[in-house]
């Protein structure tokens, strides 16, 4: 047997590849998406069954503070792009300033949601609850299908903010920087996929009548 | 970390418990599947056995109703989801992905070894309703909604824990496709990669796009036990059909997350023990995208019965039969494969000769049952039974033992005893035909599945099939303990290539060094089967 050290191949999994880390994140997207998808079939069908039920309800949620959280997330996604720009750009102070600002804006995403969430629960409509089991079937449906939905896009917000955070620390450490971006590139597609969720979310449970 | 070479095989270069459920080397995370999976394997077919011994006479032998139904939802839950779903992809394309790439490893090492954690996690849970709880769900594998709503026995963690192991499922087939995109040695083109590549990236992509929608629908089921929503019990305004509908869309695909990746180890074993090329090579690896695109829209076939229009079921029954169309180009392609090759008849090559029958009897009944009036009379009778294992078992069982045969030599480095080998498997081969065909020929006379007792002129058929299992069972015995023996035994180590194969994991190490190849991997000229310019191997 002859021994060949100091060989390496070219083509190692353990090198540094930063194409293969965006296509597994949006490989990971499109899982995200049919998860979300399995629940906007189930939506669309029972909407479709009770048409009626789904409007009357619908009308129980706050169109203000749904609008106010929408445009909330859409400044957020500028900011994490702007942010990924200025690292590339080599602006690092710059993009920490605006990677925080992005973090701002999910709590006070979740700050809002926390308050939409908490009126509703007073109200007895949280699934279980006393009101809640002499609801229609339709309308129970509906704030169903609306706190499983929101819960799991909120769930997605708050796994954005850290991600968002660990971010954060790694451009300040200069971990991530003009040579070195896939992370924040990789953060930034993922929130842009928590965003794009909510742009249908919103329309979904708020205004469509 | 890839700057040091050496060339310790991968069992050598580093020592304790913690090397191996730590580590990021595809080849161990590969082999911690392995015996895990045939540890529940094992599991699962003990609970077979009894469900046959169960069914050996009219009446009770063993157990209670109640039981038997807990019994077969365990057996089905364990089998599918703990051992048929990652069995081929999580243990040999784990291994021999990378090295018939001609890499050192998946791209995220690290990634890999946590699907194989949330594997384990997921097992333990589907597990602990042995233990906690009021037993085992007794839903059937499916958890058919109302019933898997009302049932006091434990299908929530159930559930939860085929979520989790989708989730292990979902990365595995993420790393496997970023790894075919990124890590082809150079040279390697698409159409010169080898076939069992082409049906992990088929499958890989069906795990990715199909395991999501089952996930969310069955956090739905837990979510509706929980809290008493009617999403799917219609007594509380619920819909059952629409459950039926989201977990097939899954669960029909799902079908070939099993049945690609044996075909892929066929498409290798074919060239090897013909000493020639794969007939058809472009063929079959479209074949297998063919069969992933087309899976997809077939779901409805499941719910002939359940309530659909009669246009849906028309539509359903034609698009199931276009599936048979890219599965039988690659029976035909095998068979033409064998032609005027030098064949060498070894235990691997049994068992891939036992796929191709087994495989077109389940193919076939698969169409019987595709066919809208057929499938009215044979719907839930032990005709599904015996098609479903004709093609998991018979088809992808059978890939898998094959593939163990034939890679072992390059996993562990030594030989088993040939000879026992063809022994277990004809013992095995006979008790498995045994064991389903009479299957067959109930669910024709028409015996429902899923009772623990049947009428007296189903006697016979059950009677045979239960022997069948006790020989398929011995069996199964002497062809581990014949691979266990194999390992612990004196018989000298093997070479690079014992069985002459051309594809790269011929040209390293038997066991391999930690990355893989001891020196550059050289690709045949034409593509990966071109056995006129085989690379010449030196040991």
């Amino acid at each position: 047997m002859e021994h060949t050290s100091g060989f390496v191949l070219p083509n190692s999994g353990h090198s540094r590849d930063d194409e293969a880390s965006k296509l597994g994140m949006w490989l990971f997207l499109f899982t995200e998406l049919l998860l979300f998808g399995g629940l906007f079939i189930v939506y669309m069908v029972y909407r479709m069954l009770n048409h009626e039920s789904f409007l009357l309800s619908s009308f129980e949620l706050n169109v203000g503070l749904g609008s106010f959280n929408t445009v909330v997330l859409l400044v957020s996604s500028m900011t994490i792009a702007m942010a990924i720009t200025a690292v590339q750009k080599g602006e690092q102070q710059k993009a920490v300033r605006l990677l925080v600002t992005t973090l701002a804006l999910s709590f006070v995403f979740l700050v809002v949601k926390y308050f939409e969430w908490s009126a509703k629960i007073h109200h007895g409509l949280f699934p279980g609850m006393d009101y809640y089991n002499g609801l229609p079937k339709g309308e129970s449906l509906f704030f169903f299908l609306y706190f499983i939905m929101t819960g799991l896009h909120a769930l997605h917000i708050i796994i954005g903010a850290v991600i968002i955070a660990v971010v954060i620390a790694r451009t300040r450490k200069g971990l991530v920087n003009k040579d070195k971006y896939a992370l924040a590139e990789n953060a930034g597609l993922y929130w842009h996929l928590v965003d794009l969720i909510w742009i249908y979310l919103f329309p979904l449970f708020y205004l469509i009548h | 970390m890839s700057s040091v070479s050496t060339n310790l095989n991968f069992f050598e270069a580093k020592k304790g418990i913690f090397s191996w459920i730590f580590s990021v080397d595809h080849k161990r995370i590969a082999l911690l599947y392995l015996y895990s999976l045939i540890t529940f394997f094992l599991v699962g077919v003990t609970l077979g056995l009894l469900m046959r011994y169960e069914l050996l006479n009219p009446g009770k032998d063993l157990v209670e109703a109640k039981t038997y139904n807990q019994i077969f939802t365990l057996h089905g839950v364990i089998m599918i989801f703990l051992f048929i779903i990652p069995s081929i992809p999580a243990v040999f394309g784990n291994f021999f992905l990378p090295i018939m790439l001609g890499t050192d490893d998946v791209s995220f090492p690290r990634l890999n070894l946590l699907s194989w954690w949330v594997y384990v996690v997921g097992a333990l849970m589907a597990l602990s309703t042995l233990v906690f709880g009021d037993g085992p769900a007794d839903t059937g594998w499916t958890f058919y909604a109302p019933y898997s709503v009302k049932t006091g026995t434990n299908v929530t963690m159930s559930v939860l824990a085929a979520f989790v192991l989708g989730f292990s499922s979902i990365l595995t087939g993420l790393n496997f496709i970023v790894t075919i995109h990124r890590l082809r040695a150079p040279g390697m083109t698409f159409l010169k990669m080898p076939l069992f590549a082409w049906s992990l990236y088929a499958t890989s992509w069906i795990q990715l796009l199909a395991t999501p929608i089952v996930g969310i629908t069955l956090l739905m089921i837990a979510a509706e036990r929980l809290l008493g929503v009617g999403l799917f019990d219609p007594s509380i305004g619920g819909d059952p059909i629409l459950y039926q509908h989201l977990f097939w869309i899954y669960s029909h695909p799902a079908v070939y997350i099993m049945a690609l990746p044996a075909f892929g180890v066929i498409s290798e074993m074919l060239p090897t023990f013909s000493q020639r090329t794969i007939f058809g090579y472009k063929a079959i690896a479209f074949s297998s995208l063919a069969i992933a695109f087309v899976g997809y829209f077939i779901w409805g076939h499941h719910m002939f019965t359940s309530g659909m229009s009669g246009t849906a079921r028309f539509i359903f029954s034609i698009l199931t039969f276009l599936v048979a169309i890219p599965t039988a180009i690659k029976v035909f392609n095998w068979v033409a494969t064998l032609y005027k090759g030098s064949i060498n008849v070894q235990p691997p090559l049994l068992y891939t000769l036992a796929f191709i029958f087994q495989f077109m009897i389940g193919g076939f009944t698969g169409l019987v049952l595709g066919a809208l009036a057929t499938d009215i009379h044979l719907h839930d009778t032990y005709f599904v039974v015996g098609h479903f294992h004709y093609v998991m078992f018979g088809g992808t069982g059978f890939a898998f033992f094959g593939a163990l045969h034939y890679w072992y030599p390059k996993i562990w480095g030594r030989m088993y005893n040939i000879k026992v080998a063809n022994v277990a498997f004809t013992i095995f081969f006979i008790g498995f035909n045994m064991l389903y065909f009479p299957m067959l020929i109930a669910g024709l006379m028409g015996m429902p599945r899923r009772y623990y007792d049947y009428l007296p002129e189903f006697h016979l058929p059950n009677m045979i099939s239960t022997y069948g299992s006790w020989v398929l069972a011995t069996g199964l015995i002497i062809m581990l303990s014949n691979l266990v023996a194999g390992f612990f035994g004196k018989k000298p180590k093997v070479g690079r290539n014992p069985w002459n194969g051309i594809t790269l994991e011929w040209q390293t190490l038997s066991p391999p060094p930690v990355q893989n190849f001891d020196r550059m991997p050289v690709l045949p000229q034409n593509g990966p089967y071109d056995f006129d310019h085989k690379p010449v191997i030196e040991e």
